[in-house]
């Protein structure tokens, strides 16, 4: 512990007291988020039920008869993501593990900017490719007569998986390669191959910054707002299961009415902060879920 | 690792960063101003609809012309968004493409803001269906009634009409939160809000062209100017609102006999920035002086002429 | 990266059994390769399909009208279109925001990782709080935008306020990704520091960041892609798709590429959508450059211990 100190000029103060301004900032933002959301929700709660908001299997802010059920957006949000994770999460790792332990330098360098390219290709892009191009794709090559919707939360969440690839292939790779080049000489010592020591030894040591992509992929798949809103649909009145018909996530419904033609001061419009207040709180305990994961995987791994 | 070891590094992190100050920098001088003709300068700030938006737009663009140094600028926080914006004095003109309600009436007194409405276009809303549609050439409001009322079942085009082929019917129509929708389905249903709800939604009316012209049974609504540009792809159904079978167009629109499709487009501008503003007096003068160049250069259809003494009046009195 | 040394690559030849398995290991290492590459495979297949889909769409849009020109609103000059204002005023929120989020973003994660206790509960709440702020939906950051930012704060609609808006979206981005970074950093570089009487803050700004730039420059790069690409929290603040004037400080109004993008794709003329298409490709392009600049930095500096 007396080594992590280290000797302690004036200037250290200094410094110290400006990171943890720095880390503060972090705070302020969540603080402004959580005022900004409060107040019309309450509001928005003063006239409908927490209960009713909940459990309601009706999603009808806007059309008659109005009815404020979140569970439609819930679910397909829940969908949307599940699906999403399911696709970016082997196609990065896959990725990662080829680029940081097979694929030469060179090849490497070359591939991991273009990867990252996907990253960046703007959410708007993404939602017109899945709606005009991958959609078209999908309803013409899909088997039997149940064929995808126009818009469906399908397509939207392949897009989005494909999205978050880059996230987790480019951190993951990060980590693999910060492994000591030792861990590795020492398996092939004892002749073990190239995939024991992909898996066995980089892996495991690699693991907290793997899991860190993993979360911020997760992340990202349930904030995800142009993709779904521009090819998964506007469709809540009814609890979605169905990956192939269209249905409107959270973000989406908020979108929609954020950019509408609704007076900003009416219960139809609050509607919003209900919903993002519930977004809000669902990926807060879906994070502090997944850091206690990743302190446990540090526990056993380092 | 010695003394130089992070120079490298910071060089790098220094000409990333002054790569990202220098830019803006540099491109401060980039601006286009013609400076001609035309001595008034300042802002003139519009918000609000996005479907009287591009007449907002082709307005400022003429007006460019004459007034080089007015920087104009038009935004779309939809008709409720704009007039909050515009209720807070954030704004100058809003555009509406439904009437003021009582709620932001509340909130403009509340901040001491007057306004004059102005009608500056009407937008004639189509009825389409596929091109292979052959069957269904009118249909009456009762008819659209049926398809689209709260609570509607119907799910093939024999149940609107018995002579019509038994093919599924597909709905496309804009989000149940625009003014479009709102509009309809007063018009349509007799209630605003009052609809059934499984149909494609989207406020993309691109997305509802692709869908109605990719679907045999596809029937959808949206404003005029999507159909014209996609006419090739798509028919417009004649609407029967009680006075025969009328096919939506520009003159049908204005002498009133596309009923009940017809919608007025409104600009809302505060008085207070017309006073304290010269370039906003000036714009919406020339806005509603050269309002039907305007409206050819958007395709929308045309003010009637008893629509247009209406806005030379309102405007009389807004700077009387 | 190293191959396993040829000479002890495998037991010598004894027996049938010791051959077979030998077998069974190269198939299965093949088919392990395999799938890998097919996960590269499959994200790039659909890479080249987007850029092929934005370039075929916006083909005959792609020339110097593109920055040359300003946007119109008239139909009748479609053709004479052009998006500068969108591009200037891209440039100017990604430096703004990129002057904000980087520099903030680093010392907070410097600070998460050398200076915090991590038993202490106000740590552990701050690192909760970053993970949290990582998934918040980009609308949201446009609720606080336009409540707290633009209009609590004073500071209107303006590069300023979307900067701000983008800096805090992508911030826990650049937080956690320069976390990682630091943290793949030997201990052993750190313990020799200490040892030669160096104090906290030499050992990190002398031997440690050097170190991590290059994870520092991914977190970065991620980042910026991300906010260069964000329509939802500006359309929230209120998009404006008609300024025909380049920005002309912080306090000026602007559009951004996504944005203006958003508004073309959904017009009625054909015109305006293929100038969109052919913006999407410009902005693609904006990103290739951003991305290059950063990788020539990360290359530099990447290192295998």
């Amino acid at each position: 512990m007396s080594l992590r100190r280290g000797r302690r000029r004036p200037g250290e103060r200094v410094i110290e007291a400006l990171l943890v301004v720095a880390a503060a900032v972090s705070v302020a933002t969540t603080v402004g988020i959580v005022v900004a959301l409060v107040e019309p929700t309450v509001e928005f709660f003063a006239e409908v039920g927490v209960v009713e908001f909940l459990t309601g299997d009706r999603w009808t802010p806007t059309l008659d008869p109005r009815s404020y059920g979140v569970l439609p957006l819930l679910t397909s949000t829940i969908i949307s993501t599940f699906i999403a994770v399911a696709i970016a999460i082997p196609l990065g790792l896959g990725s990662a593990i080829y680029l940081a332990e097979y694929a030469s330098g060179r090849t490497r360098k070359a591939l991991k900017p273009l990867l990252e390219i996907l990253a960046g290709i703007p959410t708007v892009v993404y939602g017109f490719f899945a709606l005009f191009a991958l959609n078209s794709v999908l309803r013409s090559i899909w088997p039997g007569t149940d064929q995808p919707d126009f818009q469906n939360i399908l397509v939207a969440s392949i897009v989005m998986g494909i999205m978050i690839v880059p996230t987790v292939a480019s951190l993951s790779e990060d980590a693999m390669t910060a492994v000591p080049e030792s861990l590795r000489a020492g398996a092939y010592a004892l002749a073990s191959s190239k995939m024991q020591v992909a898996v066995r030894v980089v892996l495991p040591a690699a693991v907290s910054g793997i899991v860190a992509s993993f979360v911020l992929g997760l992340s990202r798949a349930i904030g995800e707002t142009m993709i779904v809103t521009i090819a998964g649909g506007l469709s809540s009145d009814h609890i979605e299961l169905n990956p192939l018909r269209a249905a409107a996530t959270m973000t989406a419904f908020i979108a929609n009415i954020g950019q509408g033609d609704v007076p900003v001061d009416s219960l139809d419009y609050r509607s919003i902060f209900a919903v993002g207040s519930l977004l809000f709180g669902f990926t807060f305990a879906l994070n502090a879920l997944s850091i206690r994961l990743v302190r446990r995987f540090r526990e056993v791994y380092e | 690792m010695n003394r130089n070891a992070l120079s490298r590094p910071v060089a790098a992190g220094a000409l990333l960063t002054a790569l990202a100050l220098a830019t803006p920098a540099a491109l401060a001088g980039c601006g286009g101003d013609g400076g001609t003709a035309g001595g008034l300068a300042g802002s003139v700030l519009v918000d609000g609809s996005s479907t009287v938006a591009p007449l907002s737009k082709a307005a400022a663009d003429i007006y460019r012309e004459e007034q080089p140094k007015v920087n104009i600028t038009v935004g779309t926080s939809g008709t409720g968004g704009g007039f909050e914006k515009f209720c807070k004095g954030e704004t100058d003109v809003s555009n509406a493409s439904r009437q003021i309600k009582d709620s932001e009436k509340a909130a403009c007194a509340a901040a001491n803001i007057t306004y004059t409405e102005l009608v500056v276009a009407n937008d004639a809303l189509t009825v389409v269906v596929n091109k292979a549609n052959t069957w269904s050439e009118c249909l009456t409001t009762a008819q659209l009634k049926k398809v689209w009322d709260q609570g509607s079942k119907v799910r093939s085009w024999k149940e609107v009409d018995p002579s019509f082929p038994d093919q599924r019917l597909d709905l496309f129509g804009p989000g149940t939160d625009s003014g479009t929708f709102d509009f309809f389905t007063a018009a349509i249903n007799g209630k605003e809000d009052r609809s059934r709800a499984d149909y494609t939604a989207s406020e993309n009316d691109n997305v509802l062209v692709q869908g109605v012209a990719g679907s045999t049974g596809g029937l959808g609504y949206f404003g005029f100017t999507y159909f014209e540009e996609n006419a090739d792809k798509l028919k417009a159904v004649k609407v029967d609102g009680g006075g025969g079978c009328v096919a939506p167009s520009v003159a049908a629109a204005q002498d009133g006999s596309y009923r009940p499709l017809s919608r007025p487009l409104y600009i809302y501008v505060s008085n207070q920035a017309m006073a304290s503003k010269p370039q906003v007096r000036s714009f919406v003068e020339f806005y509603a002086g050269h309002i039907d160049e305007i409206v050819e250069e958007t395709r929308y259809v045309p003010l009637t002429a008893a629509q247009k003494a209406d806005l030379g009046a309102a405007l009389d009195k807004a700077k009387g | 990266m190293t191959a396993p040394p040829a000479v002890l690559a495998a037991p010598a030849p004894s027996d049938p059994g010791a051959a077979l398995t030998r077998r069974r290991v190269r198939v299965g290492e093949t088919l392990f390769r395999l799938a890998l590459l097919s996960c590269l495979v499959v994200a790039f297949a659909f890479l080249v399909w987007i850029v092929a889909f934005a370039i075929y769409r916006g083909w005959d849009r792609l020339d110097a009208r593109l920055w040359e020109n300003m946007p119109t609103g008239r139909v009748s000059r479609i053709e004479g279109a052009g998006v500068q204002s969108a591009i200037t005023g891209t440039l100017w929120v990604i430096g703004t925001t990129a002057l904000i989020c980087l520099p903030i973003g680093i010392l907070a994660a410097i600070y998460l990782e050398e200076y915090a206790n991590n038993e202490r509960w106000y740590n552990r709440l701050l690192e909760l709080n970053i993970q949290n702020l990582a998934g918040v939906p980009s609308i949201i950051f446009g609720i606080l935008g336009l409540g707290v930012i633009a209009r609590a704060m004073g500071l209107g609609f303006t590069v300023l306020t979307a900067s701000l808006i983008l800096a805090l979206l992508v911030l826990p981005i650049v937080i956690i990704a320069t976390r990682e970074a630091i943290r793949a950093v030997p201990q052993s570089i750190r313990q020799a520091s200490y040892a030669l009487g160096a104090t906290r803050w030499q050992t990190i700004s002398r031997q440690v960041l050097p170190i991590a730039v290059p994870g520092i420059a991914t977190g970065s790069i991620l980042a910026l892609s991300r906010a260069i690409g964000e329509a939802a929290p500006l359309i929230m603040l209120g998009a404006v798709t008609y300024i025909t004037f380049n920005p002309n400080g912080l306090d000026s109004a602007y559009t951004v590429l996504p944005v203006q993008i958003f508004s073309l794709v959904i017009e009625a003329q054909a015109g305006f959508q293929r100038l969109g298409a052919a913006a999407i490709v410009l902005l693609l392009g904006l990103l290739l450059l951003m991305n290059s600049l950063a990788i020539v930095v990360r290359n530099r500096f990447q290192k295998r211990w």
